[in-house]
């Protein structure tokens, strides 16, 4: 492993990379779980005969397409930085990890071909080759999520070689990525925030049209199909945010005392909610007694590991993952509360809410959802400080000892901010443009179907 | 050939691909530029737009494989030359961000203003980002990236005559390629065109010829060591059938035989980039050889086994792609086929027994994953509850969704004026 880089701009560089990450990840929850509700709408569309169903899927396959191209290249800006700023970390370890990357990248051909037949193939396939077209996008936003995931998985978790007189040898990718006990909670994990995301971001645009009155049949479905996705996911999340966190109790207890900012190593541990960490302890915070020891190995009488199991050079930053990890607890239980309100009215009443308090919610869910997102992924890798591969190397032996870092993430921002304002502006007119194939219906191009029957 | 060397094939195979299909995509922008003005502009742009739109984000995939087989197999080498590339490297990626961006909004733009702003992103990104990527090709095939984190001059790596002259080399090669693809396009769509990209197309073929030449030259007084190795007989091969692909592309379109002109300009770009490893090599850096980059046997082993069953996907699905697109079946005047007839399936009544099944199916799941340690155990209920998550999804979706069609709604023209009804209230029938 290299000594550290002489490199003063180490921060910058990690903020970069995370700046470039925020603007990623939520697209990627689109590339994940968007086409699955395209597809299942275009399903019903088929099965039913309805056009209304073939309408609303020709439309947000519009969406799905223009929010995959922004992925795209927000995508390979991630896979340029890897080796901009980190050159040790890939130069040292991409045998290892790189297995996954080439994998991936097959995963993203088989999206951008399959996106794009999808999105330019309506009405010029038989209606059956173009629902076809459309389940290859579905597996391969699943398959590349994965092996994605693999490499951070493995980044928390290193497995599968050795290093011998600081050189990596006996190298076995597959044991490394494949055999990785800790990639399977963060798959499902992020899989299924993949779904929250997508789901309640799309929910939230139609719940804010419902608000302002457009409540035809066309903006209710549209509404509750990815409503429904995020609210049986929601519940699902807790579940499975349970299963994480006692995963990285057992395999990076420095992570799990910083999620509570627990100093010394502890029986029986409280959790905090709320407060501040400041030497070695929460200030100001409500303690539930006993219920970190819980959470991490569900009894109430373990013993927790500290912060002080560790030298403090080997510490992250207490607060802010700590902080993320609360935002993001508290907004999960939140969307669980959501979906399950949502779900008992459907599955009981058979309707939608009737409450505009319910839309309110749902409308905020959606930028909601992101928040929650990025402090999830805030707390696994700011968690993971100071390492870059957990307990092997650490992120100032990863950096580059290129100069130049702060013009580069000036550059970013300003680039990254137009990008995101000219992506929003486009959604906003394809929300204004008539909708397509609704010329099949009474009320001709660009009426509202809700109007019609 | 070595399985030390396989990763590197995969790697030229790709760059080729992209060189020529990016390439193309990156020539379009080229002719969005120099579409003039007057009446035919517009025309011509809209044609150029067109030609790129349901291919260009997997053409661009082409560079993500190079990337990562790259670092994969070659990991020394790939740190080296992220880090000390750096310049030419972001400047591509800000390239390639814009470029994207403003292609994925443009066509949201409907005033002249809006399509002029996004436009001139579009084509300044278009030869910004070969120019930059040719840059950065030019630093490593001169020899002035060496190994380790960011150990080579961050300025004259890229900034130097080799570097230079290569990505003048991409930006006009580029736009030959573009021309002849659009000139084969307009046969198909836009007949009145067939002529002004023909006539780009020959333009382009002398421009880029003599960018060629000159490139040589200078890599003759800058580069010796490259140099020297074109003169090894394989990488002299690859020359001269770029030379003969490239005059016979000439040729072709000087003919009107613009489809076989699509093929020899594929081989023209493609011997180049097939050239230049084989000029190069033993070495990858300077003073280190591929074997010495490569990294350990299970790594090799397991990358091309991936590539091998990734290219058994890739390829059947790329033909699919391109058998539409060649035959026009995205043009704008492609016909529609009928839309979905009347309903194919039953609307059913819903039933709660799914749902239900579903709910307690996961709450059992969710119990044993609270208090199951057992690998395979917790497997196994994983599995249990995101099925039973995904059936109850497409359960409540569907049910939603068809009931909610069965309520004889009536809404507001436009849909402006907050509606008093409460949505979809009436019981199934």
């Amino acid at each position: 492993v290299p000594p550290a880089a002489a490199q003063q701009y180490l921060f910058e560089a990690r903020q970069l990379q995370a700046l470039s990450f925020a603007v990623h990840i939520p697209l990627v929850c689109f590339g994940v779980a968007f086409p699955a509700l395209v597809v299942l709408v275009e399903w019903l569309g088929l099965r039913t005969g309805d056009p209304v169903f073939t309408t609303l899927a020709r439309r947000w396959s519009k969406v799905m397409i223009t929010l995959f191209a922004v992925g795209v290249v927000t995508g390979t800006i991630l896979s340029f930085e890897l080796g901009m700023l980190w050159p040790a970390f890939t130069g040292t370890f991409g045998s290892v990890f790189g297995l996954a990357f080439a994998l991936e990248g097959f995963s993203f051909f088989a999206e951008a071909i399959f996106v794009a037949i999808y999105v330019y193939g309506w009405g010029r396939l038989s209606p059956r080759a173009h629902l076809w077209c459309g389940v290859p996008v579905v597996i391969a936003g699943f398959t590349g999520s994965w092996m994605v995931i693999t490499v951070n998985a493995w980044m928390n978790h290193p497995q599968g070689f050795r290093i011998v007189n600081g050189q990596v040898t006996d190298v076995h990718p597959v044991v490394a990525l494949f055999e990785n006990s800790y990639a399977w909670h963060e798959l499902v994990h992020m899989y299924l925030a993949g779904y929250i995301v997508a789901g309640f971001m799309t929910a939230s645009v139609y719940a804010w049209r419902w608000l302002r009155g457009h409540r035809g049949r066309y903006d209710r479905i549209a509404l509750a199909v990815p409503l429904a996705a995020a609210a049986i996911a929601s519940p699902v999340q807790i579940v499975v945010g349970d299963w994480a966190g006692r995963e990285v109790a057992a395999k990076q207890p420095v992570k799990l005392a910083a999620l509570e900012g627990l100093g010394p190593t502890t029986s029986g541990a409280p959790e905090h909610l709320l407060g501040w960490y400041r030497n070695g302890h929460v200030v100001y915070g409500i303690p539930v007694p006993r219920l970190l020891s819980l959470l991490a190995d569900h009894n109430p009488n373990a013993t927790v590991p500290g912060l002080e199991s560790v030298p403090p050079k080997d510490r992250p930053p207490v607060n802010v993952v700590r902080i993320a990890f609360q935002v993001m607890v508290a907004l999960g239980t939140a969307f669980a509360a959501l979906g399950v309100w949502f779900l008992m009215v459907w599955w009981r009443r058979r309707r939608l809410p009737e409450s505009p308090w319910f839309y309110r919610a749902v409308a905020l869910a959606g930028p909601a959802s992101l928040v929650a997102l990025l402090a999830g992924w805030t707390v696994t890798e700011v968690g993971r400080q100071p390492w870059a591969v957990y307990g092997v190397m650490r992120t100032s032996q990863a950096v580059t000892g290129a100069g130049g870092i702060p013009v580069g993430y000036a550059t970013l921002v300003i680039v990254y901010a137009v990008l995101i304002v000219a992506t929003i502006w486009a959604l906003r007119r394809l929300q204004r443009l008539p909708l397509e194939g609704s010329t099949r219906l009474p009320g001709g191009a660009g009426a509202e179907i809700g109007e019609v029957r | 050939m070595h399985l030390q060397d396989l990763p590197l094939v995969a790697m030229v195979i790709g760059l080729a691909a992209y060189a020529v299909l990016a390439g193309a995509d990156f020539g379009a922008g080229f002719w969005h530029l120099a579409a003039g003005r007057g009446p035919r502009a517009g025309e011509l742009r809209e044609a150029a737009r067109h030609a790129i739109a349901a291919v260009w984000e997997a053409n661009h995939v082409w560079l993500i494989f190079v990337i990562t087989v790259c670092w994969t197999a070659y990991p020394a080498a790939f740190g080296s030359i992220a880090s000390t590339l750096v310049v030419p490297l972001f400047v591509a990626a800000v390239g390639i961000i814009l470029r994207g961006g403003s292609y994925a909004v443009g066509g949201y733009a409907n005033t002249a203003r809006e399509r002029r702003i996004v436009g001139r992103c579009f084509e300044a990104s278009s030869l910004l980002t070969p120019f930059a990527l040719g840059l950065a090709v030019g630093g490593i095939a001169s020899g002035r990236v060496p190994l380790g984190n960011a150990q080579g001059d961050l300025v004259t790596s890229w900034l130097n005559p080799t570097s230079i002259a290569i990505g003048v080399l991409a930006v006009v090669t580029a736009a030959f390629v573009a021309a002849v693809f659009l000139a084969a396009d307009a046969r198909r769509t836009h007949h009145d065109l067939v002529q002004p990209f023909r006539a780009r197309a020959l333009v382009m073929g002398v421009v880029a010829g003599a960018a060629a030449v000159a490139g040589l030259a200078v890599i003759h007084s800058d580069a010796p060591a490259l140099w020297n190795g074109f003169g090894h007989p394989l990488a002299l091969a690859a020359i001269a059938v770029s030379a003969a692909a490239g005059i016979a592309t000439f040729a072709l379109v000087l003919t009107s035989r613009f489809g076989p002109a699509r093929v020899t300009a594929g081989v023209a770009v493609s011997a180049v980039v097939i050239g230049w490893p084989l000029a190069q090599r033993p070495d990858l850096l300077p003073g280190v050889t591929i074997s010495e980059a490569a990294a350990g046997r299970a790594t090799l082993v397991g990358l091309v086994i991936s590539i091998l069953a990734g290219a058994l996907v890739l390829f059947p699905s790329l033909a699919y792609l391109f058998r539409l697109v060649l035959r026009g079946a995205f043009d704008p005047d492609a016909g529609e086929e009928p839309a979905p007839g009347a309903g194919t399936g039953s609307h059913r009544g819903p039933s709660g027994r799914l749902a239900a099944i579903c709910l307690t199916l996961g709450l059992a799941a969710a119990t044993v994953i609270a208090v199951t340690t057992a690998g395979l155990l917790l497997a196994i209920s994983l599995t249990v509850l995101l099925l039973a998550a995904a059936a109850a999804f497409v359960a409540t979706a569907s049910r939603v969704v068809i009931l909610d069609g069965d309520s004889p709604r009536t809404e507001p023209p436009g849909g402006q004026s907050p509606s008093t009804h409460s949505p979809g209230t009436i019981k199934p029938g």
